[in-house]
């Protein structure tokens, strides 16, 4: 008989001294030459901003390529330096930044492209699971158009939710937990 | 239209009503961030079943050991916190980071958002990380953790825990949870615990007892095995292919 998964409990308020060592939320260099910043701002349901969500990102390198854990490298990234993960904890403002680059497609279902995506999970005080949205770019129409999970939204406003804003330079993504804006959540 | 959190659990692929629901009213942090549209079903792709091979190579000599990460140590009874972390398949999970967080004996972390007038022990930080081994083990040594209050209900105390921070094979493998101590009093006035709807899945967040690796003269030991999505779909999933 398979054993049942471990039900999860919520991250608690007080996770940042012991999850922050170092920081996380670079998954490149400063100087890297195609280095994009990623940020945004969470909301609850009231629309005040969440202060203490930790969000973690998970993608695909350049190329479309993703790191496996050791031992399951199937196909390796180009960049060994690229893990394609990254964490950082929200502020008093509920924002959160990451500096990342953009991934390339990666295969989808039934031989499909994806058009290029990043993971995103949410954790926070309240959210007894966590929530897993992802974020797709908006120089990206053709392939957002073709993208067989987004293609599974009907709804355009909704499905909206799910691409990012170019805002000076910056991607701009933000997180509504509840109401009228909510965003896409995924069960995976 | 303003949609409205359901108290409905949205199992979707969690057939077996394992997971807690977003909403659970009693648990008041819920209210306001659990999601009011259901969950879309996310086809399971490279990006799913890939994952983050997380802090390999930092993690320290000494990560693993909560007692010994100070100039002295720590007030409090000695523990130690072991176990196996398996996949749904029961195969073990090899190498891969378990991240732990803890309050102290006095029920204090080491916080600026604490506010629980309890002690601080300075040879105490209650953080830890370590890598399972070939055979899914893990080990940590610690200090019991205290109850502490919070301000969900009135009187309301949690029971004492330790958080997990698990990472498994694959994206959908993550796992935060906290780990329970036997026979604890606030079991039934803790609406974190009692989120849990399943009785048999609410027991497995609960250590046991483990006087075989009690060490004589040293520390008690409690054991907590957890089971991690695995990279594929669920057994039952792929029992209806």
């Amino acid at each position: 008989m398979s054993p049942e998964p471990t039900p999860s409990q919520t991250i608690g308020p007080f996770f940042h001294f012991a999850l922050f060592g170092e920081d996380q939320s670079k998954l490149v260099a400063s100087d890297h030459p195609s280095a994009i910043r990623l940020g945004g701002t969470v909301y609850d349901g009231a629309g005040d901003p969440v202060p203490d969500g930790m969000l973690e990102i998970w993608q695909a390198d350049e190329a479309g390529r993703c790191a496996y854990p050791e031992g399951n490298s199937a196909d390796p990234p180009a960049d060994e330096g690229f893990s394609g993960f990254g964490r950082c904890a929200t502020d008093e403002e509920g924002r959160f930044s990451f500096l990342t680059v953009k991934p390339g497609p990666v295969p989808g279902p039934d031989g499909q492209h994806q058009a290029p995506h990043i993971l995103v999970s949410i954790f926070a005080r309240g959210l007894l699971k966590r929530l897993v949205t992802r974020v797709y770019f908006p120089d990206e129409e053709d392939a957002n158009a073709g993208d067989p999970v987004l293609n599974r939204i009907e709804d355009s406003d909704y499905r909206s939710t799910l691409i990012a804003r170019e805002v000076d330079g910056r991607l701009s993504f933000d997180v509504f937990l509840q109401g009228d804006h909510q965003t896409v959540f995924f069960d995976v | 239209m303003t949609q409205r959190p359901s108290e409905a659990t949205e199992r979707g692929r969690d057939e077996a009503g394992v997971q807690p629901p977003y909403l659970y009213p009693d648990y008041v942090g819920t209210r306001l961030r659990a999601p009011g549209r259901p969950l879309v079903i996310l086809p399971h792709t490279l990006s799913e079943t890939a994952g983050p091979a997380y802090g390999h190579g930092r993690v320290g000599e000494l990560d693993h050991d909560l007692t010994r990460q100070h100039e002295g140590e720590p007030l409090g009874e000695r523990i130690i916190v072991h176990g196996r972390v398996l996949d749904d398949s029961g195969r073990p999970v090899r190498n891969s980071l378990i991240e732990v967080w803890q309050a102290n004996a006095a029920g204090r972390y080491t916080h600026h958002a604490d506010r629980h007038p309890a002690p601080l022990d300075p040879n105490f930080g209650g953080a830890g990380r370590c890598l399972t081994d070939d055979e899914g083990r893990y080990r940590f040594v610690t200090i019991k953790p205290g109850a502490y209050p919070w301000k969900n209900h009135d009187n309301a105390w949690r029971p004492a825990h330790i958080h997990f921070s698990l990472f498994g094979e694959a994206f959908r493998s993550r796992l935060v949870t906290q780990m329970y101590f036997p026979g604890d009093p606030l079991f039934d006035q803790d609406p974190i615990f009692q989120s849990v709807r399943d009785p048999r899945a609410r027991e497995r967040l609960i250590s046991s007892f483990d006087l075989r690796t009690t060490e004589p003269e040293w520390a008690l030991a409690y054991r907590f095995d957890i089971v991690l999505q695995g990279r594929d779909a669920t057994p039952m999933e792929r029992n209806h292919k």
